[in-house]
Parts: C-alpha cells; sequence; structure tokens
C-alpha cells in the first residue's frame, strides 16, 4: 500500500492487494489529519470503504468497490469510478455515494439520509427498508435497470429507477418490486406492468408537486453524470405509493380487540 | 348464528366486587385500560365487560377497600383435555378475523422445564464448604473473546498476551432486549440505571436509542437488527458492545414485530417509519444469507466503531444450534447469545411463540459441548436467554455451560407487570409495555431502578450461597462443570444432552 500527499489535505492510496482493514485505518488516520480528500487508486474489492467515518471528505475510489461499501456512512462523499459490489450505502445516514458503473445486490437496505446515485444497473432487494422521517428523506436513484424486490417494505424516502441502460424488450424492473411497502414513494421512468407490483401499491401518474421533487431529485443526478435532465424527463414517470401505512394490519388478531370491538 | 360474539358470550376471566365493600371511588375504573369496568351513574353502580378483562389485576391491587377481586370465569367449556378452553377460543377468533393470533411474553405451555429437573451439589465432609456470608467469593464475569494461550515475559510473572475489549459484569447477568416501543423510556431507564449502579449491562433492543439513556453509554448493548431502526455511526458508537439479532426465542424464523397501536409520534421519529404503522422487521437480515455474510455484518460493525467494540450474534435456540452456534464463532463474533422457546416478547403471532424452537437447557449444553470440542469455546462468551426465573436457574444455565444470563421478564416482573399476556395491545395498565403516556406515567423508573438492584443483589447472594455450599470461591470454577449436576426423572438420552449423571450415581 502507497500513500502520496498530492498537496494540501488532499492524499493518494494506491490499494492494489491491501486488506480492507489496512486500507480504511489509514484513511480513517488521513481524515484525521485532516484530510479533504482521499484518493484510492487500483482498488480491488477493499470492503466498507468510507465506514466510520464523520466529516465531509470527499473519496474518489478507482477500481471495483468491495462489499458495504459506504455502510452507515456519516457524512463523507463517495465517487467511485467503476463498478460497485452489494450493499452499497447499507444502512446510510448522511452523505453521498456516486457509482459510475453498476452496483450489486441489496443497496441501500435500511438507508434513513443522505444520497446514492447508481449509473448502471442494480441487483436484488434495492432499496428496501429504506426509512424517512419529515424532513429526513433518503434518496437513491439508479440510472439503469434493476432486479427482484425493488423497494421491498419500503418505510419511507424516496427511490427512483430510470432504466436508461435499457433496450428495447428489456424489463426495467424484476418481480416484487415495492411488495410491502407502507411509507416513502418510488418513481420509475416509463411504465411499470402491475403484474411486477406488490399488492400493497398503487399507481399513480406523478402530479405537479411530485414533478417538482423529481425534478429536484434529478438535478442533482444528472449533474453527477452530466446527462442532461430534459432527456431524463422526457419520459412520463409513474409514481408508486403504499395504499395503507399498515399493510399487514388486518393480518394479525388477538382475543380482546374482537371482544372490545376493535376488529369487526 | 351466534347473537352475540363467542369472545362476549364465553369470556376468561371475571371481576367480582362486593359491593358492600365498594366505596365508589372509580379508581378502578381510572385504573383498567382494557375498557372492562365502567361507572353507571344512575343506579351508583361500577359494572364491568368481563369479555375484556384481561386479569392484569390492577384495579385488585388499586382498590383502597379490597373490594375487588378477578377470578377464572367459572363458567367454562365442557372438560376437555384436547379442545382446552384456549384451544375454542383461538377459533373463535379465527374464524371471525381470518388473521394469525398475536400475543405476547413468552412460551405458556407445559414445555419441561429442565432446570426444575437438575439438582445441584453441595460439600459434606470430605471437602469443606465456604463461608460466603463472611469470605470472599467472585461472580465477577468477563465477556468477550479470549487468547487461545498465554505468553508471559521472561521474568514468568507478568503476561505479554493481550485481550481483546471485554465486558466485565459483577454478576453473570445482563438485562435482556426489549426495545424502545415495546417498552417505553421508563423501563429502559430503570434498567439502564441498575445496571450502571450493580455492574453489568442493559440491552436497547432494536428501536434505536432514546437521547436520555447516551449518559448510560458504558453499560449500554446496542441491537442491530434486521429492520435497522435507529441504527446510525453515532447509536454503535453509543455503546460497551453490539449485538446483531438475529432472531428471538419467543419468534424464531421471523423479525421484530410492534404493532401499530404502538407507534405513536414519538417511536415513529426514532424508528423513521409512518406513525401507526407496523413495525415489522424483516424476517432475515438481507444483507446476511449465510455465515460469511454474516462474518461481512460483525466485521462492518467492527470496522465502524475502530475494532472497539464486542460484537454479539443473537439466535433463537433451535434444532442445530450447535452447528449454528460454531459458524458464528467462526464468522468472528465475540459473544453468541442463544434464546430458548421459552423466550418473552412484546408481540408473536402465537404459533410461533408456542411451538418454535428447544428449550434453553440443552441448547446450552448442546452449544458449549461443540464449541470445546471444534476448539472454539474460548473464543466466543456463550449468553443464554429464555424464561430465567432465579438465581438458581442462572447458577444451574452456568454450570451447563452458559457465561452468562440475559433476563427480560424478570425485569418486568420487578416492574409490576402480573403476566397478563397484552404487550401486544399497547394498553398495558402497569405502565411497561405502552407508549401511551397517561399509562407510561404509572411506571416510576426510580422506584423500578431500585428494585431491579435489590433483585440483583438477592441474586448474587443467592448465587454464592450456594456456590459457597459446593465448596466453590469464584462463578469461574463452575462454568460448564456439569459434575456439580444431577438430574432427576430424566430419560438416558436427555441426560447425555445434558452431559450429566441422574441423581444417585
Amino acid at each position: 500500500m502507497e500513500v502520496k500527499s498530492l498537496g494540501e489535505d488532499i492524499y493518494e492510496i494506491v490499494c492494489g492487494t491491501s486488506h480492507y482493514r489496512e486500507v480504511n485505518s489509514k484513511v480513517k488516520e488521513l481524515v484525521l489529519k485532516g484530510a479533504k480528500k482521499v484518493i484510492l487508486r487500483e482498488v480491488y474489492g477493499q470492503r466498507y470503504i468510507g465506514t466510520g467515518i464523520k466529516g465531509k471528505v470527499k473519496i474518489e475510489v478507482y477500481g471495483t468497490a468491495g462489499n458495504d461499501l459506504g455502510i452507515f456512512l456519516f457524512g463523507p462523499e463517495i465517487e467511485v469510478f467503476g463498478n460497485a459490489q452489494d450493499g452499497v450505502g447499507n444502512t446510510m445516514k448522511e452523505g453521498k455515494i456516486i457509482v459510475r458503473g453498476h452496483a450489486g445486490d441489496v443497496c441501500g437496505y435500511g438507508m434513513r439520509g443522505g444520497k446514492v446515485y447508481i449509473e448502471g444497473d442494480v441487483g436484488y432487494r434495492v432499496g428496501i427498508h429504506m426509512k424517512g422521517y419529515k424532513d429526513l428523506v433518503p434518496t437513491f436513484i439508479v440510472g439503469g435497470k434493476a432486479g427482484n424486490f425493488f423497494g421491498e417494505y419500503m418505510a419511507g424516502g424516496i427511490l427512483i429507477l430510470l432504466g436508461l441502460t435499457k433496450r428495447a424488450g428489456e424489463d426495467i424492473v424484476g418481480d416484487y418490486c415495492a411488495t410491502g411497502m407502507h411509507g416513502g414513494v418510488i418513481f420509475v421512468r416509463g411504465e411499470v406492468p402491475s403484474r411486477y407490483l406488490g399488492k400493497e401499491v398503487k399507481v399513480f401518474e406523478p402530479d405537479l408537486e411530485d414533478m417538482k421533487i423529481l425534478t429536484k431529485e434529478l438535478k442533482g443526478f444528472s449533474d453527477a453524470f452530466n446527462i442532461p435532465l430534459d432527456e431524463i424527463l422526457s419520459e412520463p414517470f409513474t409514481k408508486i405509493v403504499p395504499v395503507s401505512t399498515r399493510p399487514y394490519g388486518r393480518l394479525y388478531a388477538h382475543r380482546w380487540a374482537v371482544a372490545r370491538g376493535l376488529i369487526k | 348464528m351466534l347473537f352475540k360474539k363467542p369472545q362476549v358470550a364465553f369470556y376468561p376471566f371475571m371481576v367480582l366486587r362486593d359491593d358492600y365493600k365498594c366505596v365508589r371511588c372509580k379508581s378502578c375504573v381510572d385504573q383498567c385500560s382494557f375498557d372492562a369496568t365502567y361507572y353507571d351513574e344512575d343506579l351508583n353502580m361500577i359494572m364491568n365487560h368481563h369479555e375484556n378483562c384481561v386479569n392484569c389485576k390492577r384495579c385488585e391491587a388499586f382498590c383502597p377497600t379490597d373490594a375487588i377481586k378477578v377470578v377464572k370465569n367459572p363458567s367454562t367449556f365442557h372438560p376437555d383435555a384436547n379442545w382446552t378452553p384456549e384451544a375454542i377460543r383461538d377459533i373463535h377468533v379465527q374464524m371471525l378475523t381470518g388473521a394469525i393470533i398475536l400475543t405476547s411474553t413468552g412460551n405458556d405451555k407445559p414445555i419441561r422445564n429442565y432446570f426444575d429437573h437438575l439438582l445441584l451439589d453441595a460439600c459434606q465432609v470430605t471437602n469443606p464448604p465456604i463461608d460466603p456470608l463472611r469470605e470472599p467469593m467472585e461472580l465477577k464475569t468477563f465477556i468477550g473473546r479470549k487468547t487461545d494461550a498465554l505468553e508471559f515475559d521472561p521474568d514468568g510473572v507478568s503476561i505479554k498476551t493481550t485481550i481483546g475489549k471485554q465486558l466485565e459484569l459483577e454478576i453473570p447477568v445482563l438485562f435482556s432486549a426489549m426495545s424502545y416501543g415495546s417498552i417505553n423510556l421508563n423501563l429502559q431507564k430503570a434498567m439502564a440505571r441498575a445496571a450502571k449502579e450493580f455492574g453489568t449491562y442493559w440491552n436497547t433492543g432494536e428501536g434505536g436509542l432514546h437521547r436520555d439513556l447516551r449518559e448510560y453509554k458504558e453499560c449500554t448493548i446496542v441491537q442491530v437488527a434486521s429492520g435497522r431502526f435507529g441504527v446510525d455511526l453515532e447509536y454503535l458508537e453509543t455503546s460497551a458492545a453490539i449485538e446483531i439479532k438475529i432472531g428471538q426465542g419467543a419468534k424464531p424464523g421471523i423479525g421484530g414485530h410492534l404493532p401499530g397501536e404502538k407507534v405513536n409520534e414519538g417511536i415513529a421519529q426514532t424508528r423513521m417509519i409512518p406513525v401507526g404503522s407496523d413495525a415489522i422487521s424483516p424476517a432475515p437480515h438481507h444483507d446476511i444469507y449465510s455465515i460469511e455474510d454474516l462474518r461481512q455484518l460483525i466485521y462492518a460493525l467492527k470496522e465502524a466503531t475502530n475494532y472497539e467494540k464486542p460484537v454479539f450474534v443473537k439466535i433463537a435456540a433451535v434444532h442445530n444450534v450447535a452447528a449454528i452456534a460454531c459458524g458464528i464463532a467462526h464468522a468472528g463474533a465475540d459473544a453468541v447469545v442463544i434464546d430458548g422457546v421459552r423466550g418473552g416478547t412484546g408481540a408473536t403471532p402465537k404459533s410461533l411463540r408456542d411451538h418454535v424452537g428447544i428449550p434453553i437447557e440443552l441448547a446450552i449444553a448442546a452449544v458449549d459441548d461443540r464449541l470445546r470440542k471444534e476448539g472454539l469455546r474460548n473464543q466466543v462468551s456463550l449468553i443464554a436467554a429464555g424464561g430465567f426465573r432465579s438465581a438458581v436457574d442462572v447458577l444451574k444455565a452456568v454450570a451447563l455451560g452458559a457465561d452468562a444470563v440475559y433476563i427480560g421478564t424478570v425485569a418486568k416482573l420487578a416492574a409490576g407487570c402480573t403476566q397478563c399476556q397484552q404487550c401486544h395491545t399497547g394498553r398495558c395498565a402497569w405502565g411497561i409495555t405502552t407508549n401511551d403516556p397517561r399509562l407510561a406515567k404509572r411506571l416510576n423508573p426510580d422506584i423500578v431502578a431500585e428494585n431491579l438492584y435489590n433483585l440483583l443483589r438477592a441474586w448474587a447472594h443467592d448465587i454464592k450461597e450456594l456456590l459457597g455450599a459446593m465448596g466453590i470461591n469464584a462463578i469461574e470454577s463452575i462454568r460448564g462443570n456439569r459434575l456439580r449436576l444431577r438430574s432427576w426423572g430424566l430419560t438416558e438420552q436427555e441426560n447425555k444432552i445434558l452431559g450429566v449423571l441422574p441423581a444417585g450415581m
């Protein structure tokens, strides 16, 4: 592992085959020394990049970021020039992750803040159990296509699927999209056939207020990847929201509630 | 079919009131949170909706003239060992609602309690017992990964080997995970205070950590469950240890379940979910489908907290618990927590509570045995949970091989719980498992903290007394020491699993 200073507050680490523990502890050490930007070169799947760091540091990753990139992220901005593996932005709270490539499964699991932009496609179970409360709203945007269980159990936040890499005849999303969703909102560019959707959601055409939110969120994505906003917005969007905040309310009962007349 | 609903016609409990003694103070009306009692102004009488009574005994406790007794309804179904009242009532609920029956607390079925079939040893003549009142007795327990071997300095006195972070317990008992939401802040406060004062730990459960409890960082175990509620870097840092919850004895194989009735504004904020929605955690952690994935999360937590916190992994005791526990040890956990079939909960489908999992006694013995055989026992501490009732249960668990024991129901009982099994309704009349501010106020954290401290003190003395009788002066010496146990009334196979000899041998 080679560490170089590239001028004021900027460092470069050539990761190679170094263990993630070595790489990450070096990054933490540099951040504590006041680094504003750390460039990681030759990244070969090192895990947990950006984890356990507080503050506004920028981390650039050249190569392939390993699993759990930015898990529990709490402030840093990570930009990956390449692909990322599973668990991007897992349980993240604050900060930003930009992936200039594809990402794997369970990205954005339990995400509760910050922004994730994936330029390409994502795997299964992306954006599941995202959360939000009032003005604490996480945003996860996928430029390409998504696998099964996209936005499963979603409880809050904004999940956007653009399908810009989709070729004719391909599906933008897999089966069981938004199954068990009970909060938040999903926007999909184009149409989503109802057979792909969980029965806990309904589909709407975005209204003016929705378009304002969409435009605001997509502006960041468009800037990050240099894709004209007009082009992204050139197709109509589908809005997916839960029918109820309590999809399984009628699935459970007990003697007292029936006796009391709370369950008819 | 029926004029009245069967729940209204055939109820389990009755509130008997001595009208001569009743002074119409209406305190029972005020105290009943299940709408079972009301005052009829025209008759100047206190009346009851017996069908709503859950036998929580709050009215009994608050009646100033002792005019009330809550009793089993003497009118019961025809005696039938197969079609018990419970079986009939469950059918009545399901035929009307088409729903899964939700319940709470722990398994209430007469599954054999092996602790009651184990007897402890004592010293007589050939080796002397120790007098615990006047001689030093050591209950100190360390939880965490121990080294494979010790290296000494050339002087032969000082130890060169360093050891990872350990939790230091003054008694091998910790307060079990009960989340903010399933119980209210008052009981969490009381547990945190008692833990801090006595020298043990409390566990946040999966509902996040309220800011008022951050000051108890040094004695707090924070939990990371599949719902990831309240989990962020600051939460992970505000802890003495981190526990990954895979499963729970009361509901192995499914995730946490906080009914929407209990999700008010405060709970919605900490869990970041809509008000009134059921907080049902995913059945699996979706980033853990294998032991290798578990290792990934364990090390994610260690990376996030600079390898400063021991990481526990909690599982329900299921059929292959010993093999799973070994996998957890291999995955890098510092402690394995196993929760037996009698483990409690704030809400669970009844079918899971009563029929899934295995008794903790057998699980401890099997896990301890297997870890030893694989040479892994020193790498993980073993914490047992699920239905522990007394210091004797704790000591027997330690003798079977556990390092420490988690208690949850005991803490609730010390806060006034009467085990009425209504935690899931969010209406707890004792103010324990409710988030209704009017009811939650009934639990005074100062008094309960004192009760809990007293309880730990009593158990510590109890354990010391038993150890002394066995001629042992440190809890270390009884751990996994099954020779000091004998069984009665068990089969050969059961004795083999427990690794104990029958009494008389």
